[in-house]
């Protein structure tokens, strides 16, 4: 497959040596003409050294027949000029926006950039994951939606103990995918009772994980 | 009428200047504290620390009570991001940001974000001069002749 890489930088240049060795093929643009210079003679003639936010340059790179345009620069407003101006001029397929800021992923989404990456969020939710949080534990958010996944452990004295799917109180798109219980997969369905022990993986829109963590456990 | 402007460069501090002297409240928001000593003083709207593409930082400048929000950083894509930020997440009824790069001016312009570029603006108004039109800019430039004039009239004093 093709992809555009914008920005050179730690990420950009890694990202791109990553997809090359996976027998991909990239082109990279990059502003800094030492910089440039550099990731060629590591990586071949994948260089464009010219600024990723102008439309003739990203022409010139094929991000309008790229599977997917990347921009990676360490600065949130370039990266979504990038990937709006990927969109309106190269009618790019698919556009995946680097977030410093992790505020600015809603603000990205509200402004048309579905897919994006923060380093910030992904650092905090490995954090979350080592952390004695309950045993309310979000395991992944799902590409290109919304949701995510979360996995709740049922101790003693949770609430929910005891108490039936159906009655749990699950708010609006929130769905019990499953329960693990002595290391089987039991049906969560809507007569089943939880008990003390049981690990119960959900599917949650984003925006509703602080009622589905009050559903299970009050 | 509540103005925010994000950038206090020549063009923020001397815009802030014109509306407060207008009586209009204004927030003017930059990175850097030394940009406000391009403010006239004692200025008499706010200053702000802080990035104008911050919900938080706009949040704090009064961006929700806004009827005007102008972005006049150095930055075309600052400017461009705060734009959007501040007429889709915000919906500030008047919104313009200054894109010196004429091609991205006009193509965000096609996309609803009212962009002004000096490039084109001062190339234009030149361009009209030099070549006799009357219509376009004798009028502009009396205007603006008149506020260096109070400018240079408030330095003297």
């Amino acid at each position: 497959m093709y992809f555009v890489i914008a920005g050179g930088g730690e990420v950009g240049f890694h990202l791109a040596k990553a997809l090359l060795e996976s027998g991909h093929e990239i082109m990279l643009i990059e502003r800094d003409r030492r910089r440039a210079q550099y990731i060629q003679e590591q990586l071949g003639s994948v260089v464009i050294n010219a600024p990723a936010d102008e439309g003739r340059y990203q022409l010139e790179a094929g991000c309008g027949r790229a599977e997917a345009v990347i921009a990676v620069t360490g600065d949130d407003e370039d990266n979504l000029i990038i990937c709006q101006l990927a969109k309106f001029q190269c009618h790019a397929k698919r556009v995946i926006a680097r977030v410093n800021n992790p505020k600015n992923e809603i603000v990205f989404k509200t402004l048309g950039i579905d897919e994006t990456v923060s380093s910030t969020r992904l650092l905090m939710s490995v954090i979350e994951q080592e952390l004695p949080t309950g045993g309310f534990l979000p395991l992944m958010p799902l590409t290109g939606a919304h949701l995510e996944l979360i996995e709740a452990e049922i101790a003693a004295g949770t609430p929910s103990a005891g108490k039936s799917i159906g009655t749990l109180g699950l708010p609006a798109g929130a769905l019990i995918g499953g329960i693990v219980r002595h290391g089987v997969i039991l049906h969560a369905d809507a007569d089943v009772a939880l008990e003390v022990g049981d690990r119960v993986i959900v599917f949650s829109p984003t925006a509703a994980e602080a009622e589905v963590r009050k559903a299970l456990f009050g | 009428m509540n103005v925010v402007i994000i950038g206090c460069g020549r063009v923020g501090a001397f815009l802030a200047g014109l509306l407060v002297d207008d009586g209009h409240p204004v927030t003017i928001v930059d990175l850097e504290r030394t940009a406000f000593a391009r403010l006239d003083r004692p200025f008499k709207g706010t200053t702000l620390l802080g990035n104008g593409t911050d919900l938080d930082v706009l949040r704090q400048a009064g961006i929700e009570k806004a009827n005007a929000f102008l972005a006049l950083t150095q930055g075309d894509n600052r400017n461009l991001m705060a734009a959007q930020v501040a007429k889709e997440v915000f919906r500030v009824p008047q919104v313009i940001a200054k894109v010196n790069d004429p091609i991205r001016a006009q193509t965000y312009r096609s996309h609803g974000i009212y962009t002004w570029s000096r490039t084109t603006i001062l190339g234009t108004l030149l361009h009209a001069v030099l070549t006799g039109n009357e219509d376009l800019g004798p009028r502009l430039i009396a205007e603006a002749m008149r506020h260096e004039n109070d400018l240079a009239g408030r330095m003297g004093s």
